[in-house]
């Protein structure tokens, strides 16, 4: 039988506020335990919960940058259930009216082609603590520093149909919450998080299957393999003859499989209600027109700004704009190199290949914007070769210094006294009369090719500070 | 007259020519406690240490003339309020030991009006309770008859405010804590309108009901007390946002012309006789005083107590979900697991009529069941708003009993909480519209105290301690005083 999958996304982003969304603790990542709970975030008895307007900002924000309805009035509900890191016994939510409605997002898939994906809805709540299971011996320790953390739960719509565009359509929500502000998008220290609802049904048919919920999922590679995993899963127990059952499902990444976690008969009742702690958001024209006109400028925006404005192609624009941090990265650089094209290439190329291999960002890259527009600009004004460059590059990484200091220091600088150059010339074919014999009588079509067994000689004499257009001109000359 | 029978007006003018001392004042008050207090069981918790510093404080204060109205008058808190580092107990076993690290707004406000504060008053647990027979330290006796209750849940203030044991006390209001124990203990109470006192620091029971006030003696004293109380705070999202009224300026109106309505839903069946009597003479003699009597209806009053026992334990099943066990409060010994651990500290924490509550509200709450209790209940709730709002078109001020009968016997009830429910047949529907209420006392009915219940409009309390302030200048009521006090 022909099966299709139906995939839907549930991502919690943690929203990038000082503080928490009801109170005025820090929401600082990696602080010492409980030192970032107040007595609302311990709910001690008697506190009550105070919304942080920057969180209606940032979530109204989101909802205008996938073009979606903006509730004038939502409501917060106590989702009640008990768990040791949960103070108050209850999460405070949005249920019936969230703040951001229907929406929707255009991915792109691998043949070109373009896809729209809805949002359903999306909503604020706050985050839970954290349960520690290790080092304490068989008890189990609280941290609340992350109680009361904002976040915004952003639902889609079951429209996804494979592993691959469930990536897609993942990565596009997290370029858009990255690029308007609003989440950091570091899905290792879990403020972007996405749960897949997966289910499979017969080709053709209009009514969806069970679905399995999966969690645990950190990074976009894994999504796609627990989906996939997932996939192989439902469609071997339905074709044994067994039924999917509705469940939550924990990813592993180590085995690469998903397990079973609860299934919905130990689901809670929630027993949600509206929070009578909290007055209904209300939402006006006003304070939405002030959010859309200081909207930063949004991914697709940008896109095309950058193919318009540094005549990028539409492969290096799109490159380019993967991440907010890529894209603020390379205008900061492109700025001080004063090449665009050749900025992007070495963003995309040397840069995004040490960052990949010392798994750090753009955020983190020891070598700055600035730093590299730098070396761009000796690459540019001829003071270096673009192979030197690399190894200049290198060295800026391993904390050597800025461009010019490592130039400076290793006497890597340029040969473009064009004296200088005739001379190694010159040593050059009077040391290799054979070769020089050779290529004179050689075809002309192989005369290039030839060339290149000089140009090499001469750059490793000159230990590559030789300029080449220039020793390729003189050899060309003196070769007759 | 004696320091613990005058008025705050009287104490305050005391205090500042100098004829007396705070510390004088609070001494004998604390002597007092100790003296009646064990036939009352009305203070859980005596702070005699602070209470003497305050009153140091306050001496300090009147002596260099940045005193005010309050200063240096001592007075108990309902141990709902969170009192920084002095017990805070909510009448439970589960915070029988919980010190609380910080302040409710209330209590703040008072202090910053330099109050004398002289313990924490006992009180039906967590404020669910119309007797005073459900604190985990015992029930408060009625000092006009120590064999009754004092009503509840602020049974302690307001046995303490009538046995003249403090000047002035708070209490919260969610159904009726506040009137239904100032009338069956022969004192004023006044219930002001949701949002007017912020609830930061005073423990939840059912959120969207809960409101403070004073218990006091007069509507004079009541005035003082929730100036200092009122306010709005931005801790408190629901918390009213718009200036407090002056409520003493406001005592000096004649009542000529004000329009009294009369429900005539309250008038009637389960009233008892002698408590209706009462009334009648106090409606008669508002009429003296020049106000005209009006009828007005409240056709759906009858639906306001189950409305009321559908929202109220929907939300303190969720308000009490913190006390897990977890972070403070009781937490039983030698957990097995988890589910032990939460099983056993809320099983013997809680008492029999909290538990009660937390599963009506539970079931209420659940899938299923929302729409036709929970969802039902929040639209009686609308209904009964709305007669209110029609009713005001037609009057100014509701008076009406403010409960079915004078204080009953300790134990008569304690078994039939349907029973026990019903005697605050005419407060809750107030609560449910979220409008001012007060009673205040009237002529006794054998002995016993009766209350006149008054309601305004939203943020009307101006006008109604005007008219409870008019009333006690014609009328000696409030000035009886129950015998061995």
């Amino acid at each position: 039988m022909q099966w299709e999958t139906v995939i839907g996304l549930e991502i919690h982003t943690q929203l990038a506020t000082q503080s928490k969304i009801f109170s005025g603790s820090s929401t600082a990542f990696g602080a010492e335990p409980n030192t970032q709970a107040s007595l609302i975030d311990l709910a001690m008895p008697g506190v009550l919960p105070v919304l942080n307007k920057e969180v209606v900002r940032m979530a109204v924000r989101f909802g205008k940058a996938i073009d979606a309805e903006v509730a004038q009035r939502s409501v917060f509900a106590r989702k009640n259930y008990f768990y040791p890191d949960l103070p108050k016994g209850y999460q405070i939510s949005q249920y019936e009216l969230p703040v951001v409605g229907k929406g929707m997002v255009e991915i792109t898939l691998e043949d070109g082609s373009s896809k729209r994906v809805g949002v359903t809805r999306a909503h604020l709540e706050e985050d839970a603590g954290k349960s520690l299971h290790e080092d304490f011996h068989g008890m189990t320790g609280i941290d609340l520093n992350r109680a009361g953390t904002p976040l915004l739960e952003i639902v889609s719509e079951p429209d996804m149909r494979s592993a691959k565009e469930a990536v897609a359509y993942a990565k596009k929500i997290h370029q858009i919450v990255t690029f308007i502000g609003i989440c950091d998008g570091n899905m290792q220290e879990g403020s972007f998080r996405v749960d897949a609802n997966v289910s499979i049904r017969p080709k053709g048919q209009a009514e969806l299957g069970t679905r399995a919920e999966l969690k645990n999922i950190n990074s976009f590679r894994f999504l796609e393999k627990a989906i996939n995993f997932e996939i192989t899963r439902q469609i071997d127990v339905i074709e044994d003859g067994g039924k999917v059952v509705q469940e939550t499902r924990l990813y592993d990444a180590n085995k690469d499989e998903t397990r079973s976690m609860r299934s919905k008969e130990e689901a809670n009742d929630y027993r949600y209600f509206p929070d009578p702690d909290l007055l209904p958001l209300e939402i006006d024209e006003a304070f939405i027109n002030e959010v859309v006109a200081t909207m930063p400028e949004l991914p697709d925006a940008r896109r095309a700004r950058f193919e318009s404005q540094y005549g990028l192609s539409a492969f290096d624009a799109d490159q380019l704009t993967g991440s907010r941090a890529q894209a603020d990265y390379f205008e900061a650089a492109a700025q001080v190199g004063g090449d665009a094209k050749l900025t992007a290439n070495w963003v995309m190329g040397d840069l995004a290949a040490a960052l990949n291999r010392d798994a750090t960002d753009f955020a983190h890259s020891p070598v700055t914007a600035v730093a590299l527009g730098q070396l761009v600009a000796r690459i540019k004004d001829d003071t270096i070769s673009g192979k030197i460059a690399k190894d200049v590059f290198a060295a800026m990484w391993a904390g050597e210094g800025g461009a010019d200091e490592v130039i400076e220091a290793k006497g890597l600088k340029q040969i473009t006294d064009t004296g200088a150059i005739e001379a190694l010339v010159d040593a050059v074919l009077a040391a290799n009369p054979e070769q020089v014999e050779n290529y004179r009588n050689a075809d002309a079509d192989k005369q290039p090719k030839m060339l290149g067994f000089f140009v090499g000689q001469i750059m490793k004499q000159s230990q590559g500070k030789a300029n080449p257009q220039q020793v390729n001109a003189l050899l060309r000359e003196k070769l007759g | 007259m004696e320091l613990h029978e005058r008025s705050i007006a009287q104490l305050s003018a005391g205090l500042r020519s100098g004829e007396v001392s705070s510390t004088e004042l609070t001494k004998h008050m604390l002597q007092r406690i100790r003296m009646h207090d064990a036939a009352l069981n009305s203070f859980i918790t005596v702070t005699e240490e602070l209470a003497l510093t305050q009153a140091k404080a306050a001496d300090a204060r009147i002596a260099d003339g940045t005193a005010g109205a309050l200063t240096g008058i001592p007075i108990a808190h309902k141990d709902i309020f969170c009192t920084r580092d002095v017990r805070t107990s909510c009448g439970s076993r589960m915070l029988k030991d919980f010190v609380s690290p910080y302040d409710a707004t209330v209590v703040e406000n008072l202090q910053r009006a330099g109050v004398v504060m002289l313990g924490k008053t006992n009180m039906d647990e967590f404020a669910m309770g119309s007797s005073n027979e459900t604190s985990h330290f015992g029930p408060v006796r009625n000092p006009w008859d120590r064999e009754t209750v004092p009503g509840g849940s602020s049974g302690g203030s307001a046995a303490a405010v009538a046995a003249r044991l403090c000047i002035a006390a708070t209490g919260t209001d969610t159904g009726g804590s506040i009137r239904q124990p100032a009338a069956l203990t022969g004192i004023t109470g006044l219930k002001p309108t949701y949002g007017r006192c912020s609830r930061w620091g005073m423990i939840a029971f059912a959120s969207s009901l809960d409101q403070a006030g004073p218990m006091t003696r007069s509507a004079e004293d009541a005035a003082l007390m929730l100036t200092g109380m009122a306010g709005f705070d931005e801790r408190d999202s629901t918390s009213a946002q718009r200036p407090v009224d002056d409520y003493v300026a406001a005592l000096g109106q004649d009542i000529r012309g004000v329009r009294i309505g009369i429900v005539r839903e309250f008038m009637g069946e389960g009233l008892d006789a002698g408590v209706g009597a009462s009334i009648q003479v106090a409606i008669d003699e508002l009429k003296r005083l020049g106000a005209e009597i009006v009828e007005v209806s409240l056709p759906n009053a009858g639906l306001s107590v189950p409305a009321y026992y559908v929202v109220a334990p929907a939300e303190c099943s969720s308000n009490l979900a913190r006390f897990d066990g977890v972070r403070y409060g009781h937490r039983c010994a030698a957990p097995k697991d988890l589910e032990d651990l939460y099983k056993r500290s809320r099983s013997e924490g809680f008492g029999p009529e909290v538990k009660r509550r937390i599963m009506i509200g539970t079931y209420a709450l659940s899938a299923g069941y929302y729409d036709a209790y929970y969802l039902k209940a929040q639209k009686i709730r609308q209904l009964i708003a709305d007669d209110f709002r029609k009713a005001f078109a037609e009057c100014d001020v509701i008076v009406g009993p403010t409960a079915p009968s004078t204080a009953f016997r300790i134990g008569e009830k304690a078994d039939d909480p349907v029973s026990m429910y019903l005697s605050d047949i005419y407060t809750i529907a107030v609560n449910l519209a979220g409008l001012p209420g007060m009673s205040i006392p009237v002529q006794p009915s054998a002995g016993m105290p009766v209350g006149l219940q008054l309601i305004g409009g939203l943020f009307d309390e101006a006008r109604l301690l005007n008219v409870a302030h008019q009333l006690q200048l014609a009328t000696d009521w409030h000035r009886q005083a129950p015998a061995g006090f």
